[in-house]
């Protein structure tokens, strides 16, 4: 499964803001971290913010600020804000659809959507901070593997 | 399998005990399921406790306790070899009393059967669960669980 650009930038985003919900981050300042591009930023946090998940904070030191329940908020709820998860959301037809062939082809598409769902219906931006940690901590490991990997290669 | 999450200030994790389930914990048990399902299950509870509270080294019917009123249970066996798989401890059944839900119990009563896991030889913990429980997986989520190598098939039998 492949996420689209707003999409990764948004989880991105608002993982960054979740994570220390009191403080405010710029738009460069989050776009920075991740090698992302301000203006598609600002778009996406608009976004986010209709949504209410972020709040936009004017004037000196301003920035944005995760307005959500990290416990609550899924990836699903996040994701769905920028595309849709399983067919087409826009009741577009796919070609042979209507087949016996489209619909066998149908019931095993649908199965792994219904999984796609399930999943990140479950991952919470709570069990997701976790995980971000879990792979913050691995980050001196995998840096060592590389620099040995180097050594052999060099 | 249920579990709930609710305000409650009257029982934070830090106060509760865990200890295994008791003849008298069995009309509990059946009304905290009753309470979180809205079905009522008495022989089927008292069937699963006799398999699981019967001191059987790797099965496990847990009761969180506050004060002497429980609160929650959770129910689990280590087992090996099915489908190829070496031992592993398997999380059936987990319930939190609805008005103590929010403060870590059910952290509290995972963590206490993971560690009987452990000392039962298993180095993984599963579970299963319906695809649309969200509420449920996203608390085995919360504690780490990830989706493992088995995937469940079935097929309705004419």
């Amino acid at each position: 499964m492949r996420l689209q650009t707003a999409t990764r930038i948004a989880i991105f985003a608002v993982l960054e803001l979740a994570a220390e919900p009191e403080r405010q981050l710029s738009a460069a300042e989050i776009a920075s971290r991740f090698g992302i591009s301000v203006n598609h930023l600002a778009k996406v946090l608009r976004t986010l913010g209709r949504a209410g998940l972020v709040e936009a904070l004017r004037g000196v030191g301003g920035g944005y600020r995760f307005r959500g329940n990290a416990k609550r908020v899924t990836l699903l709820d996040v994701i769905l804000l920028f595309e849709p998860v399983g067919p087409a959301a826009d009741g577009s037809r796919e070609p042979g659809q209507d087949t016996p062939d489209g619909r066998a082809l149908r019931r095993v598409l649908n199965e792994i959507d219904d999984i796609a769902r399930a999943t990140l219906s479950s991952i919470s931006l709570a069990t997701m901070l976790k995980l971000v940690g879990q792979e913050k901590s691995q980050e001196p490991l995998r840096r060592a593997a590389r620099r040995a990997a180097v050594d052999v290669v060099g | 399998m249920a579990i709930v999450h609710r305000k409650a200030e009257t029982v934070p994790a830090a106060e509760v005990a865990v200890r295994p389930a008791e003849a008298s914990d069995l009309a509990t048990i059946v009304a905290l399921d009753t309470e979180a399902t809205g079905l009522s299950k008495a022989s089927y509870w008292k069937d699963r406790f006799a398999w699981y509270a019967s001191g059987h080294k790797e099965r496990f019917f847990l009761i969180a306790e506050h004060g002497k009123e429980p609160v929650g249970f959770i129910v689990g066996e280590v087992r090996a070899w099915e489908f190829g798989s070496p031992p592993a401890g398997w999380v059936f059944a987990i319930n939190v009393k609805d008005d103590a839900r929010l403060h870590g119990l059910g952290t509290v009563l995972f963590d206490a059967l993971c560690a009987r896991f452990r000392k039962a030889g298993a180095k993984t913990v599963r579970t299963m669960l319906a695809k649309d429980a969200q509420v449920i997986m996203s608390f085995f989520r919360s504690q780490g669980m990830m989706a493992g190598p088995f995937i469940e098939l079935e097929k309705r039998l004419a």
